[in-house]
């Protein structure tokens, strides 16, 4: 069973590799032929030394004259052969370079495209830390072996031509020597074996190590108000002690591997010695085939140790390839149907029978049904948590109904073309999301949209005001190298960013909670002459007194529907909620009556 | 028009200090602050030597065993067996220590590094840019990962081999000499150049693997935009356009990489020429000193065999000192984070620790601003005394975040004090402080676990009774109830499982269980709905009556139950007094609830 599995991953990563060769042949032949120059005039070199001791220095000493052309010679040939071997490696190095770097480009670009082809539900399961983890410390490790694997193929030719050599020298001395193969065949299979689980687990856990910063970074306020540095730093530090351990645990089997490997071949050229010495005794060879069997052997060790770090960076490869894979295979992306919405006029809006589940059996939105007629404004409104937001992410298709129909002028959502929904449709979350970009950046989102639509829709949002404001204006970077917003101003741009799509239906979630009251109001005013269908999930009155039509949720069904005035008379809990604070009052004035009162 | 509303809130936040640092300074800085890459060091060296030793020695001993054995006539079959086997013991010896020398050094460096981490991440947490910048948060994850991973694989080999290295180029030198020393010049003299150009090249590469780090969070920050505003990016479809960003930034540390990679690539072989230029150097002039009768051609021969030994380690340092500039930009990244000061700290051993019991807050003369920015609030000189129950108001930016965040000692004032029961909060220990004042900020961040594992945050130790208690004196019992796992509700990444009301709810009970003297709240409950509330403001006034609580509000439902209402205008408290009195007197609080009352009634 365990070889099974360790002759698997020998499997699957020669296919790793094979791929890295297929996607980028040209660089990796340009790295394998640098190689096999390197290989060559290192050979060429101790020849062309030899060549110079024999044929300049010799004679020279003998003649007593050194200006013979010969010595001339012999020093542009020892320079000559390293320029070449210099090309060689220079050529190996900086295209084995490229190759690595070019496949873990393509690694990332493919793992940042699936994150965002991926619905949301698939996000919400995979935590932050291990998606970055992936496109990091993942494809890293599994274009590992590509820096050492052009040197182990370009010098495949040495490995050859020397074994070629020494079989025509004395194929029964051949034998004796090769045994070294089946040795290191054999401690490669025992190392992957050991290796492989703890190479999984270190990556696992380097991953777990960057989820931990990530959350605790993330809720760094939380952390430190609480006072629960130290905590966290215990919760991080276990974490990062695992790591240790695994990673020591791991560098152990490997600091057994690299000095055996080592020492096999100089083991195979002394087994050669041994035995040939009592060939050469009984005269099967003669001792300069001997000496150049030995010599031929010495030759073996390099491509033979330059195979080993390859074949010692496999296990970690693929467990790196592995992880990364998982992601790119997840299915479940959202698919588009062909069906164009109409332009140019406010969405009609009809929602029939839609429930919804994020976990199976607890449902969060039960049979919500309603229509709404184009260019109305309409307040969602319910308790907390009764699924006012989910609902909002349905109705924007950011999820897809677990039953019922979300149809835009009679089109149900799932039959709209690819970006048809979101061209249409522009939905203002409740968490206000800022890219690390300029404020027009942020607002056009790459689309070609000229400063007076800009403009408008800031002075829509009432941003206008701080944007201009701003030292570079529209060009003021915000983000992690820009200028920091307060909450409210966060959520004025992030909403002047869904007013300039120009939307048909306008989704807003609790989008303005962090506005002013009076700058609130000018917003809602300023959108009743948009020419669009507006949802509106929203608790002050104010808001719901700007709505032609109320929506009521609770516990993730629609309990009423209809003006707000009727719904008032009507609607016990649609009463309690939207008069909290009157009644609060009333009852805070009495008291103080009370207390006032004899 | 709406410039009187809203003041540009620009603020340059602390960045992380860059000390310029020589790569040996980093490295003995390193090495100061994780110990366990000196523990045990000598032996390790002296494993690593014998493994070095062992290596170039076996070879020399096979050259010697085929020169003598099999020179005479017959070949000297005891002499090779007992050579052999010798030389077998030898390679299993350097093995050996190989193996344990690799041990060691893997235990120590993991266990550096291990340290290392800890102690960043520690200190993270203490930098205000943590608290004040949100977006930075995604760069500084790198600083603890993928930066220290970094280090590693140099500690793991080439540290050692650079050791190793010089020791064999002065033995290398040394025999040289023996042989001749005007040899030994001339190849010192063809090297000189090169010793004195490699720190040049050093330091190319040193600058190419710093862009490569910070390209590498470039990239991190790309992708992890992806993945953080996943919703966003699909409400407006701006798929196509965040992975045109990933991919720039991705293309972007590709050409970094492959720019150093050229670099070293250019230079390494350099070395490979300069040692052929020599030995052709020694060639001709050996034998032009030959011919003048200085040296032998038997020594001019030895002569070209130690010149190998002495490139050897040379190549060896070129490498290793490439490896050595990545690992050192990983290094100085997260030593950079380490050299900045935690401006807001903790006064240590000698910082006051006081008695817990009714609190009083007192603000003298309080003015800040940010570093190169107007004054945010100026001259706050206010007392809260202990059980009142107080409201700050204000439009935004008009500093009542700021009078929170002095508060709280997320940050200190630029003027004046504040202090907690006539102690300057400088000097009150942080454990004090967390669990006299606690703050609910207005994003309820919650920890990817149970709903119970969330709240218990707060006071670890916590039973779920206490919990479950806990909630349903804040009136969030049905609530509670209505979740499908109860207390084991898992809340998902953040929190997502939970809608920003619940969060809040959760943040809320959190800080609630902390039971701290003072509770500040930070638009709290912006994202619950009315009743709830007005329910759980209504519940904190019942439980609360023993301590402060300040709030910080715009929905003026708060400001009407307070005792008092502080009121701020661009950075002063303009207007005091209870809620009934304000109301009265013409002036911004006047306005506010006007307005408010506009908003919520119809």
């Amino acid at each position: 069973m365990p070889d099974k599995v360790s002759s698997a991953v020998m499997r699957q990563g020669f296919r790793v590799i094979g791929h890295a060769v297929r996607t980028e042949p040209k660089i990796f032949t340009g790295a394998v032929l640098s190689s096999a120059v390197y290989g060559v005039t290192t050979v060429l070199s101790s020849w062309a030394l030899g060549w110079a001791t024999e044929n300049a220095v010799l004679p020279a000493f003998r003649d007593g004259d050194a200006t013979g052309g010969a010595l001339a010679l012999a020093a542009t040939l020892i320079v000559g052969v390293a320029v070449f071997k210099a090309l060689g490696v220079m050529g190996r190095r900086i295209m084995a370079g490229i190759h690595q770097y070019r496949m873990q480009a393509h690694f990332r670009r493919s793992l940042g495209r699936q994150f965002l082809r991926l619905p949301l539900s698939w996000h919400h399961r995979h935590p932050t830390g291990q998606l970055l983890s992936n496109a990091s410390s993942d494809a890293e490790a599994a274009w590992g072996p590509l820096a050492p694997l052009p040197m182990a193929v370009g010098v495949i030719v040495m490995l050859v031509a020397a074994a070629v050599a020494i079989v025509l020298t004395d194929p029964v001395l051949a034998v004796v020597g090769f045994l070294i193969f089946p040795a290191i065949a054999l401690l490669n299979l025992v190392y992957q074996r050991k290796l492989t689980p703890l190479a999984t687990r270190a990556q696992e856990l380097r991953a777990a190590v960057s989820e931990v910063a990530h959350e605790s970074f993330e809720g760094a306020l939380v952390v430190k108000t609480l006072g629960r540095e130290d905590a966290e730093a215990a919760r991080f530090d276990d974490r990062a002690a695992a790591l240790r351990d695994a990673n020591i645990a791991a560098g152990r089997v490997r600091g057994m591997f690299d000095p055996l490997l080592e020492a096999l071949p100089t083991l195979g050229v002394l087994a050669v010695l041994l035995f040939g010495s009592y060939r050469l005794a009984s005269g099967d060879v003669t001792a300069g085939e001997l000496i150049q069997v030995s010599y031929l052997f010495t030759l073996l060790s390099f491509p033979v140790r330059a195979l080993g770090w390859v074949l010692g960076e496999l296990p970690r490869s693929v467990v790196g390839w592995t992880r990364v894979q998982e992601v790119l295979r997840a299915e479940g992306a959202m698919v588009h149907g062909s069906a164009r919405l109409p332009a140019d006029r406010p969405a009609e809006l009809a929602v029939t029978g839609v429930s919804f589940a994020y976990e199976p059996g607890v449902p969060v939105l039960r049979d919500v049904g309603f229509t709404v007629e184009p260019g109305r404004t309409v307040a969602v409104v319910g308790p907390t948590g009764s699924g006012k937001s989910t609902l909002t992410q349905l109705l924007a298709r950011l999820v897809d109904p677990d039953e019922g129909v979300v149809a835009i002028d009679g089109v149900d959502l799932r039959e709209v073309e690819r970006d048809g929904v979101s061209g249409a449709v522009s939905l203002v979350p409740q968490q206000t999301f800022l890219f690390d970009d300029t404020v027009r950046g942020n607002i056009t989102l790459g689309a070609d949209v000229p400063d007076e639509k800009v403009w408008a829709a800031l002075r829509l949002a009432q941003a206008d005001g701080f944007v201009s404001a701003l030292p570079e204006a529209l060009d003021t970077k915000i983000g992690e190298r820009g200028t920091t917003l307060s909450g409210g101003q966060r959520q004025r741009l992030a909403l002047a960013r869904a007013l300039a799509r120009e939307p048909r239906l306008l989704i807003l979630d609790d989008a303005t909670s962090s506005v002013d009251p009076q700058v609130e109001k000018r917003i809602l005013f300023g959108l009743r002459d948009q020419h669009a269908t507006v949802i509106v999930i929203a608790y002050r009155m104010a808001t719901i007194s700007l709505a032609d039509d109320v929506v009521y949720v609770e516990n993730g069904s629609v309990a009423d529907h209809g003006p707000h005035e009727t719904l008032l008379a009507r609607c016990a809990g649609y009463r309690e909620l939207v008069t909290a604070y009157e009644r609060q009052e009333a009852e805070n004035a009495a008291l103080e009556e009370e207390a006032v009162a004899p | 028009m709406t410039t009187n509303t809203v003041t540009t809130n620009t603020v340059t936040t602390q960045t992380l200090q860059n000390v310029e640092r020589g790569a040996l300074e980093t490295i003995r800085h390193g090495m100061r602050l994780s110990p366990e890459f000196r523990r045990g060091l000598g032996v390790t060296l002296v494993l690593a030597i014998l493994a070095t030793v062992g290596k170039v020695i076996v070879p020399i001993a096979i050259q010697q065993v085929i020169d003598q054995g099999l020179s005479g006539s017959s070949p000297d079959l005891p002499f090779i067996r007992d050579a052999v086997l010798a030389c077998a013991a030898a390679i299993l010896l350097t093995a050996l220590a190989g193996y344990a020398m690799n041990v060691r050094l893997y235990r120590a460096t993991e266990s550096g590094l291990a340290t290392l981490r800890g102690k960043a991440f520690r200190h993270v947490h203490d930098l205000s840019v943590l608290t004040q910048n949100t977006e930075r948060r995604g760069a500084l994850v790198s600083r603890v990962t993928g930066d220290v991973d970094q280090i590693s694989t140099f500690m793991q080999w080439g540290g050692l081999l650079i050791i190793v290295a010089s020791g064999q180029l002065v033995i290398a030198t040394v025999l040289m000499a023996v042989y001749s020393w005007q040899l030994t010049l001339l190849v010192w003299g063809l090297f000189l150049p090169l010793v004195f150009a490699l720190p040049k090249f050093q330091r190319m590469v040193a600058r190419n693997y710093l862009t490569v780090r910070e390209r590498t969070g470039d990239t991190l920050a790309a992708i992890s935009e992806s993945v953080v505003g996943s919703a966003v990016i699909r409400a407006h479809g701006a798929e196509e356009r965040t992975a045109t960003r990933i991919d720039a930034a991705v293309d972007a540390q590709r050409a970094a990489q492959t720019r150093a990679q050229k670099i070293i690539g250019f230079t390494f072989p350099i070395t490979e020429l300069v040692a052929s230029i020599a030995i052709a150097g020694v060639v001709v002039v050996g034998v032009l000193l030959g011919v003048g009768g200085s040296i032998t051609p038997g020594r001019l021969v030895a002569f070209l065999f130690l010149i190998t030994l002495f490139i050897a380690p040379l190549q060896t340092a070129t490498e290793v000192l490439n490896e050595a500039q990545n690992a050192i930009a990983g290094w100085r990244r997260v030593l950079s984070v380490l050299d900045t000061p935690a401006d807001v700290a903790d006064p240590g051993e000698e910082g006051v620790t006081q008695p817990r019991g009714p609190i009083t807050v007192a603000f003298e003369n309080v003015g800040y601003a940010y570093p190169d920015g107007p004054p945010v609030l100026r001259g706050v000189d206010v007392v809260i005394p202990p059980r009142r129950r107080v409201a700050v108001v204000g439009e935004t930016g008009s500093g009542k975040t700021t009078f929170a965040k002095l508060l709280t000692r997320l940050m200190d004032p630029v003027e004046g004090r504040v202090t907690v029961d006539g102690v300057d909060l400088r000097d009150l220990r942080f454990a004090s402080l967390r669990e006299r004042i606690v703050m609910v900020p207005q994003d309820g961040f919650l920890f990817d676990s149970t709903l119970a594992e969330n709240i218990r945050f707060g006071r670890p130790g916590a039973t779920d009774d206490e919990i479950a208690g806990a909630l349903a004196e804040l009136g969030l019992a049905d609530w509670l109830d209505g979740l499908p796992g109860g207390l084991q509700t898992a809340v998902g990444q953040r929190g997502e499982s939970l809608s920003a009301g619940e969060r809040q709810l959760v943040a809320l009970a959190r800080a609630y269980l902390a039971d701290p003297d003072l509770l500040l709240l930070d638009e709290a409950t912006s994202a619950v709905d009315p009743a709830t509330e007005v329910r759980i403001a209504r519940a904190l006034d019942g439980v609360t009556r023993g301590r402060t609580a300040v709030s910080i509000a715009h929905r003026l439902s708060t400001a009407e139950a307070a005792d008092e209402v502080l009121v701020f205008d661009r950075g002063e408290i303009v207007q005091r007094g209870p809620h009934a009195e304000l109301l009265k007197e013409p002036g911004v609080y006047a306005d506010l609830h006007a307005s408010w009352a506009g908003a919520t009634r119809s």
